[in-house]
């Protein structure tokens, strides 16, 4: 009796560790941002199609705005272009687009094709300011307070329902701008 | 003929096979300017978890962000940060998940006790079963039949 008994007890523990850590490994979906709840990071960019002009973290704060990351190389880019553009329309939060490690004609062009749902464009040429927010796949989408600390991150490419549960529930009373 | 032809062909495929399986060991050509800072970018690299690939340190791996984060740790090197700062920073924006070795905390304790604790049920299951049977052998002086040894 105590022969099986023992390394039974031993097989479902070590079955029941196994389980939890199958059931809870950090999926790329599920990950959250180690920036939760802290200042993020501060940048100062080129914003596209303009020659000189550049935009910094603290020209946004005062109010809510969502960090999209981006590239034209990014295939699942295109996938939640369009969803994009759709939530653009609502016009509840401005969207702020970082286009990483990217080529700025290809940007400018693709924006152009596809529309633009992008308040601003930032350009991070060499994916320094993608770092500082732990980007680690595009598409990668923030959601940022007024004071300037992030609240959200959705990693991949975002669905109206994620914006909708995630996103415009952290506005206050629906919208701003 | 046949025969030797598929022998030729057998051994072409190991080799084929190990070939592809030799790892590209330098990824990196930039080097640091003196051998102690190079020697230092090469343990931190090797510490650092590679976010798009599967089990790989961002010193082994040839995508584009990997290449930013050692870059990144160049710099940080250059610039006077010791090993911890540099280690913080990376946590702090990735989370613990982009080191190899998790820090020993509640929430990871049971990564690090856990393997002492199976090994620890290990010897002693082990040790009971050597005792056991050593206890039969030395209790035991029946004569082996040949059906025993054939079984």
């Amino acid at each position: 009796m105590n022969r099986f008994l023992i390394p039974a007890v031993i097989f479902l523990a070590l079955a029941g560790v196994l389980y939890v850590g199958v059931v809870h490994s950090p999926n790329k979906s599920t990950m959250q941002s180690a920036l939760l709840g802290r200042p993020a990071p501060d940048f100062n960019l080129p914003i596209l199609g303009s020659a000189s002009e550049t935009l910094s973290r603290k020209q946004l704060d005062g109010r809510p705005w969502v960090l999209n990351v981006w590239g034209t190389w990014c295939v699942a880019c295109r996938d939640e272009h369009e969803t994009l553009i759709a939530i653009a329309k609502q016009n509840a939060v401005p969207i702020v687009g970082l286009d990483w490690k990217d080529d700025d004609e290809a940007a400018t062009q693709w924006l152009a094709q596809l529309g633009n749902p992008y308040s601003v464009v930032a350009v991070d040429r060499d994916g320094r300011t993608a770092i500082e927010f732990g980007v680690y796949g595009a598409p990668e989408t923030f959601f940022i307070d007024a004071t300037g600390h992030v609240q959200y991150r959705h990693v991949g490419p975002m669905t109206i329902d994620v914006w909708q549960r995630e996103f415009l529930s952290r506005l206050p009373r629906g919208g701003i701008q | 003929m046949i025969r030797r032809f598929r022998k030729v062909a057998g051994v072409a495929a190991v080799v084929l096979l190990l070939g592809g399986a030799i790892p590209v060991v330098a990824v990196d050509v930039d080097a640091m300017p003196t051998a102690e800072l190079q020697e230092r970018y090469d343990a931190l690299t090797h510490e650092l978890r590679c976010m798009q690939c599967q089990n790989q340190s961002i010193a082994d791996s040839p995508v584009g962000l990997a290449s930013d984060l050692r870059r990144d740790v160049r710099e940080q090197i250059i610039a006077g940060k010791s090993d911890a700062e540099i280690r913080d920073a990376m946590v702090a924006r990735y989370g613990n998940i982009i080191l190899f070795r998790p820090p020993f905390q509640a929430s990871t304790a049971w990564v690090w006790i856990l393997p002492f604790l199976l090994l620890i049920v290990g010897v002693y299951v082990a040790v009971r079963i050597v005792r056991q049977r050593t206890a039969l052998v030395a209790s035991d002086d029946s004569v082996i039949e040949p059906e025993d040894v054939s079984r």
